[in-house]
């Protein structure tokens, strides 16, 4: 339980160090009477609520992942557990995840430059590479279950399968939104109501390309 | 863009014109507060009518033909999943969460008062799925509220094909509900509080429903991970936690898998779930003593930092749910430690209730009396969880009625007896209408005393060393005459408790169409959700401007003001003084 024990370190971390900074220390009794500068009541947060909201979501996810991790080494200690040899084909997939990640960050570049050829050229590039990773993580289970490793015949295989797929579950949830932005974008979508939209598809992006390389290392390292 | 804060924004809300969009597909706190409630409620009642049957058959054991040891295990499972979940959960968070974060922080409505409503039609369908488990072939799972493997999916347990695949899935449906939910209720209070709600202005209903929205956010997630390694094993035969064995008479198809595995994930979500229920119940009883006593919260700052470091210890303490399934005495010794820690900022808030309640102007309306009601059964409960934490009184106590007395106690008379007060308190602003009094003082009072004379007695049973779960007694000469006697007395006062809460429906549907009309602040309360322009408040909460907030929550008889309570939204200048 070590993983999802320094994830909760980590956001209780987080929590404390955010409510300190919003004066948790403060006597209210004592300070009666109207505060300067206090944009909704959050002092020194600029930030939109859905960024926010986001972020709340990530931390929802980032726990699913490492409680998944944490059962993993758990269940790795006993002793039926016979790793899998991981498909030559996960490098190629990673390259096209990276590729995706790549295409968000330049959607979101072109957005601050307002540039809506821009925009809409990294998003394809993103969407059409996106697709090819889930297309060739499909096609690497086709290749295990091929050579005999299917999803019930080992617990190491069941992790693989497990990982993999609710990993991609989570892309095909940002294609969605993908979907949504592109087809705005292309029935003329005024830009500034765009721009929030890719660049949480960017931060999402990146950190499902972060999610996506640390379960890489965790399998081809054990 | 310059971003504009969300409280200085005008009213971009499009207001609902037709019935259903206002009331059915409604975007508004308040109604999806309401619908949430009622759905919890609603199951609720199914829960406590299983109650009473399993009370019937440990009462009366051999009369009653209809209950057989399945149905009695698939009772006592659905008891316990709906209680903790689809109610104590639901009501607390989709209902008071929902209605009183946006009322109290001074917004307009939750910031995404889309997802928002989707959270309360997929939290409706993940109850629809569960009580159709009640139809199927085999009918509901019977595997315990823990769902522990290898039994909850091995032969000879009730419900092991449709009843525990409806189970599993009514769970992630409901998990995905309350994401969406959890991901308004925070970031509601982190990005929309009004002009002058600084975090340690909040009321502390919103600090206990805020932690709890946390916990849950990263709690459920070992729910969903459980449930759906679990799925894989009932479905495609993975063996995640299924290990090889024999079972009536066949070798199964697992092997290898750990049960122990799933009892730490399902723990490691079951114990904060705990506190996901009573940190809100926490924070409204303590507004409800304030407001009643006519007195500031006792040490609010201790209040704030006991429920963020009660929220923060939950997390490690999972493993005290284990000890009987063996562990390192190591281990065994680190979770009784931190278990026993959190009675520090528990402890700090029942003084803090007491201390507030001393010499204050107490008024013993029905909300009060459920406040102070909470206090007892809350100190009881948590008192013999002391006795548990400890390893060596856990192992011969784990298994029997004083785990039971001691459960029930903490986590199921003391938040449902905040959730009747906060409904009395906030009544006359849910609905405009007042409630009878009477009837609240009758229901108050034969449900304390009724739970008192149900609880009580289970602890006896358990020194007595009656096994919980046991659908007969039979041929178990260790116990004595007496136990069946208690047993008898229990069952009829759990019976006298369930129908004392046709009073509460009476009353509160009673006073929805004939109640005299409620004054806008009855109880000259300070907070925000007292102070708006219509009574009930209308779709928006504030008309044309939000209110600012001028100080904290507590202010109670303030020496030299004139009134005894001043609102937040009064500032300093606007005080009248005494003369």
């Amino acid at each position: 339980m070590e993983t999802i024990l320094l994830f909760i370190a980590a956001a209780i971390v987080t929590c404390l160090t955010y409510l300190w900074r919003n004066q948790i220390t403060e006597k209210p009794w004592l300070t009666a009477g109207a505060i300067e500068d206090d944009a909704s009541g959050v002092s020194d947060e600029i930030d939109p609520a859905a960024r926010t909201g986001l972020m709340v979501f990530l931390a929802v996810v980032t726990s699913v992942f490492a409680l998944f991790i944490s059962a993993y080494f758990l269940r790795m200690e006993l002793n039926d557990w016979r790793p899998l040899p991981e498909p030559g084909l996960l490098w190629v997939n990673t390259l096209l995840l990276f590729i995706g990640s790549f295409g968000m960050q330049a959607a979101w570049n072109a957005a601050r430059r307002e540039d809506k050829r821009g925009i809409q050229n990294g998003l394809l590039i993103a969407g059409a590479f996106t697709l090819a990773f889930i297309g060739g993580q499909l096609w690497a289970w086709q290749l295990l279950s091929d050579s005999g490793y299917f999803v019930y015949s080992n617990p190491a295989n069941a992790f693989f399968f497990v990982f993999t797929g609710l990993h991609a579950i989570h892309l095909l949830g940002g294609l969605w939104v993908w979907l949504t932005t592109t087809h705005r974008l292309w029935s003329g979508a005024h830009l500034e109501t765009v721009g929030l939209r890719v660049e949480l598809c960017k931060t999402y992006w990146h950190y499902l390309l972060i999610v996506w390389l640390v379960l890489f290392a965790l399998l081809l390292s054990t | 863009m310059a971003y504009v804060p969300i409280a200085d924004r005008g009213q971009e809300m499009s207001h609902p014109h037709s019935w259903v969009t206002k009331y059915v597909w409604s975007q508004d706190h308040k109604v999806i507060a309401i619908q949430y409630s009622i759905t919890a409620i609603a199951v609720g009642v199914v829960a406590m009518v299983l109650s009473g049957l399993m009370r019937l058959q440990l009462g009366f054991p051999d009369t009653f033909s209809f209950i057989d040891p399945n149905q009695y295990y698939q009772f006592v499972t659905m008891h316990g999943m709906i209680m903790v979940i689809y109610l104590l959960t639901a009501l607390f968070l989709g209902g008071f969460g929902n209605y009183l974060i946006p009322l109290m922080c001074g917004a307009r409505d939750m910031v995404f008062p889309y997802m928002n409503m989707l959270s309360y039609w997929v939290y409706l369908l993940s109850v629809l799925i569960l009580m159709a488990s009640f139809f199927v072939p085999g009918g509901p799972t019977g595997a315990g509220w823990t769902l522990y493997p290898p039994q909850a999916i091995a032969q000879g347990t009730p419900g092991i094909g449709a009843g525990i695949l409806l189970m599993l899935i009514s769970l992630g449906v409901f998990i995905v509900a309350f994401t969406m939910g959890g991901l308004n209720y925070v970031t509601t209070v982190l990005q929309a509080r009004t002009h002058g709600m600084t975090l340690m202005r909040m009321p502390l209903s919103v600090w206990g429903i805020f932690t709890a929205t946390v916990l849950g956010l990263l709690a459920f997630p070992a729910l969903l991970v459980s449930a759906i390694m679990m799925t894989l094993d009932n479905l495609i035969g993975t063996s995640f936690f299924m290990p090889a064995m024999v079972s009536m008479g066949e070798l199964n198809e697992h092997e290898g898998g750990s049960p122990v595995l799933f009892q730490h994930l399902f723990w490691f979500f079951g114990h904060p779930e705990v506190y996901i229920v009573a940190l809100p119940a926490f924070g409204i009883v303590s507004d409800l003593i304030s407001t009643h006593a006519r007195k500031n919260i006792f040490g609010y700052r201790m209040m704030v930092w006991a429920i963020v470091g009660i929220g923060a210890l939950s997390f490690i303490v999972w493993a005290h749910h284990m000890y009987v399934s063996g562990m390192n005495p190591y281990f065994g010794f680190f979770f009784a430690t931190t278990t026993l820690i959190i009675a520090v900022p528990t402890a700090i808030k029942v003084y803090n209730w007491v201390l507030t309640l001393w010499r204050g102007n107490l008024q013993l309306n029905v909300p009060m009396l459920f406040a102070i009601g909470f206090i007892f059964t809350f100190t009881h409960g948590g008192l013999t969880g002391l006795f548990l934490g400890n390893v060596v009184v856990d192992l011969p106590l784990s298994d029997t009625y004083f785990v039971v007395g001691h459960f029930h106690m903490v986590m199921g008379v003391s938040p449902v007896l905040v959730l009747f007060g906060a409904i009395y308190h906030w009544f006359p602003k849910i609905t405009g209408k007042m409630f009878s009094e009477t009837l609240g003082k009758w229901h108050f009072w034969l449900t304390l005393l009724g739970t008192y004379s149900i609880y009580l007695p289970m602890h006896y049973l358990g020194f007595l060393g009656v096994p919980r779960r046991y659908f007969a007694f039979d041929g178990t000469d260790f116990i004595p005459a007496s136990a069946e006697a208690a047993n008898v007395s229990i069952t009829v006062a759990a019976l006298i408790v369930a129908a004392t809460q046709i009073l509460f429906f009476i009353n509160v549907i009673y006073s929805l169409f004939y109640g005299k009309k409620a004054d806008p602040n009855p109880w000259g309360a300070t907070t925000l959700e007292w102070q708006t322009p219509q009574n009930p408040p209308e779709h928006g909460n504030w008309g044309d401007e939000l209110p600012r907030v001028y100080r904290w929550a507590y202010d109670y008889s303030v020496p030299g003001a004139k009134q005894d309570f001043i609102p937040q939204n009064v500032p300093p200048e606007a005080v009248e003084k005494a003369e």
